[in-house]
């Protein structure tokens, strides 16, 4: 059974909003949820196009088998190690900001740059 | 053996920082892990040299991972493009580190000295890697490792508005590599292949499908934030400004450099000239972006207070000189291009370095609190002038050759105007240098400046071995600007059969 683009649109909705929280934010972990939610929507991207419904995993499957396509899903895993090293480091850099200037808001600390 | 290692050379040349990397950490003393990262380096450098040497005497090189063949396993392929970059790359992370050390020491804790040379060993991993792959998957792997290696290099800032020049730069630049991502799914989607030169073959029955489209656009914003286009720029001036003045000057001559061979490779080689210039007119995109980004940096340029932001607002404005001559579409615009990777690697990494010195002795980066410093730091302020007066463009530097071989371009072409733009731009850099030159000379050395004395022997040697190199091949251009004009034909040629 096909779910037509369905997948897509979700892929679109969700990349989207990440894309708006990122840019709208002022908030610097909540543009760090933002630019996840971001990274994941291309994760569902990878996924859609190489799955095939009904298709197993391509171990030991016979000639003949339906199988989805090991391969996307083999760069999505490198992909999701990246977004976690990227999230880490964008939370280490944060609690240093909190640390230095007291806050994680945008403005209040461009405000605190501008009186220096 | 050495024919073992000769085969091998591609890989070895990434493989070797990427894996010795994490032994800074256990060196525990920070004297002991910048050696062991120096003569690293310089292997490094090393092997890239004689690559490149195998490159120009052999043509195409090779190289599958694993021995796996192309389209199923990862494959290096290294020609006189890649070569070339490979190598502007590890001659300034191999010059840069020997100047390390005393910039460094003074800049940031004990504590951190180590971790600072294993992320520095990771981020010139990361650029090789990019620039030597043939894979495009390969390619974004790579990306983040430099990337990620580069925002935690400028958060060891000594000042704290570093922290959030590097958040900012991480936002950014992971939006800019995701927007990469996308396109990347959206060929394979079409073509089924992530190896560059098979992609190009396969993508051309399928070129004008909306998919194909899609990933193209996606690609060109993603390469250009990455490479900072103006205006996609912005994350560029803090990150440089507030960074440790070894961070800017191994990232200002290296990482926009690698973008923009990648923004090269792809439009030219896996979409292929005709595609991308003659079909979707790229050029029409690039050629007003990157005339805009010479004009408004550099204005910008001018008004800045902190050397630091200037010489990195010149930065965007030299990526458009380079986008101009991509923008160009001719084998003498891509030997610009080429060559002025080459030439503002070396003036920057110069410029920068000078800049370095200046922070040590004096502890800031402001124009004000470098009033007659001339008088005091007479090495290393001469050094600055000559850099600057290869960013202008002055005869003998290598700033003139660039030029030189750009505007030869556009006369090529039959566009006057965009010569004349060229030349223009360059009056601007005369008026930020002037305003350096002027407080440097003119003042008489007051504050900190007249306390100040000259900056030590090994941190000058490399600043002057740069400098040399902006003369000797400002006079000399025969080897860099063959090399650019072999690896623009290569480029040219596309990658599809």
């Amino acid at each position: 059974m096909s779910v037509g683009l369905f997948n897509y649109w979700v892929v679109m909705f969700l990349m989207m909003t990440g894309f708006y929280i990122v840019m709208a934010s002022r908030n610097l972990i909540k543009k760090m949820v933002g630019l996840s939610l971001f990274q994941t929507s291309v994760f569902i991207l990878y996924i859609t196009m190489a799955k095939i419904s009904g298709g197993t995993a391509p171990i030991l499957a016979g000639p003949g088998t339906t199988y989805s396509n090991p391969l996307p899903h083999v760069l999505i895993l490198t992909a999701i190690v990246v977004g976690v090293a990227t999230m880490a480091l964008g939370m280490a850099i944060i609690i240093r900001i909190n640390d230095e200037y007291g806050t994680i808001e945008e403005d209040e600390i461009l405000s605190i740059d501008a009186s220096d | 053996m050495a024919t073992a290692f000769l085969e091998h050379l591609p890989i070895l040349q990434i493989v070797v920082p990427l894996i010795t990397a994490p032994f800074c950490i256990l060196l525990r003393r920070r004297e002991r892990s910048w050696a062991f990262a120096l003569i690293l380096s310089w292997i490094v450098f090393a092997m890239s040299a004689m690559l490149l040497q195998r490159v120009l005497s052999e043509g195409l090189i090779i190289y599958s991972l694993g021995g796996w063949p192309a389209p199923w396993g990862i494959e290096y392929r290294i020609d006189a493009v890649n070569g070339f970059v490979a190598f502007i790359v590890s001659l300034i992370g191999a010059v840069v580190l020997l100047y390390a050390p005393r910039s460094v020491f003074s800049e940031m804790p004990d504590l951190r000295a180590n971790l600072f040379f294993t992320a520095y060993l990771l981020c010139l991993t990361g650029l090789l890697g990019m620039t030597l792959t043939g894979d495009v998957f390969n390619v974004f792997v790579f990306l983040e490792i430099s990337s990620l290696a580069s925002y935690a290099l400028i958060a060891t800032g000594p000042d704290r508005r570093a922290l959030m020049a590097s958040y900012r730069y991480l936002v950014m630049g992971t939006v800019g590599a995701t927007f990469y991502v996308i396109g990347v799914g959206l060929l394979y989607m079409m073509t089924g292949t992530l190896n560059m030169a098979d992609m190009a073959e396969r993508l051309q029955p399928v070129l004008m499908t909306r998919t194909v489209l899609a990933s193209f656009a996606f690609l060109a914003v993603g390469l250009s934030l990455k490479l900072a286009l103006f205006p996609l720029h912005l994350w560029l001036p803090n990150a440089y400004a507030y960074a440790p003045s070894v961070v800017t000057a191994f990232l200002a001559a290296t990482a926009t450099k690698v973008g923009v061979y990648v923004f090269v490779r792809f439009f030219y080689g896996v979409f292929g000239t005709r595609y991308a210039f003659d079909t979707l007119n790229l050029d029409n995109f690039l050629m007003p972006l990157g005339l805009a980004g010479i004009f408004v940096a550099s204005l910008v340029a001018v008004f800045q207070s902190n050397i630091k932001r200037m010489l990195a607002y010149s930065s965007i404005a030299q990526v458009g000189y380079m986008m101009v001559g991509v923008g160009l579409v001719s084998v003498t615009g891509l030997t610009a291009t080429l060559v002025h990777l080459f030439n503002h690697a070396v003036m920057k990494c110069a410029l920068f370095l000078a800049m370095g010195c200046f922070v040590m002795r004096l502890g800031s980066c402001e124009l004000e609190d470098l009033r007659g410093i001339g008088k005091r730091m007479p090495v290393t302020m001469a050094a600055f002038v000559a850099g600057g007066l290869s960013l202008i463009g002055i005869p003998l530097t290598v700033g003139f050759i660039s030029k030189w071989y750009l505007v030869l371009a556009a006369i090529e072409r039959g566009w006057w105007p965009v010569a004349v733009l060229i030349l223009m731009g360059s009056l601007i850099a005369v008026a930020y240098i002037w305003r350096v030159v002027e407080v440097a000379y003119f003042h008489e050395p007051a504050g900190k400046a007249a306390q100040a004395i000259e900056a030590p022997l090994s941190m000058l040697i490399p600043v002057w071995v740069l400098v040399g190199a902006t003369f000797y091949f400002g006079i000399s251009s025969t080897f860099t600007a063959d090399v650019a004009r072999r690896g623009a034909e290569v480029l040219m040629a596309g990658l599809a059969p």
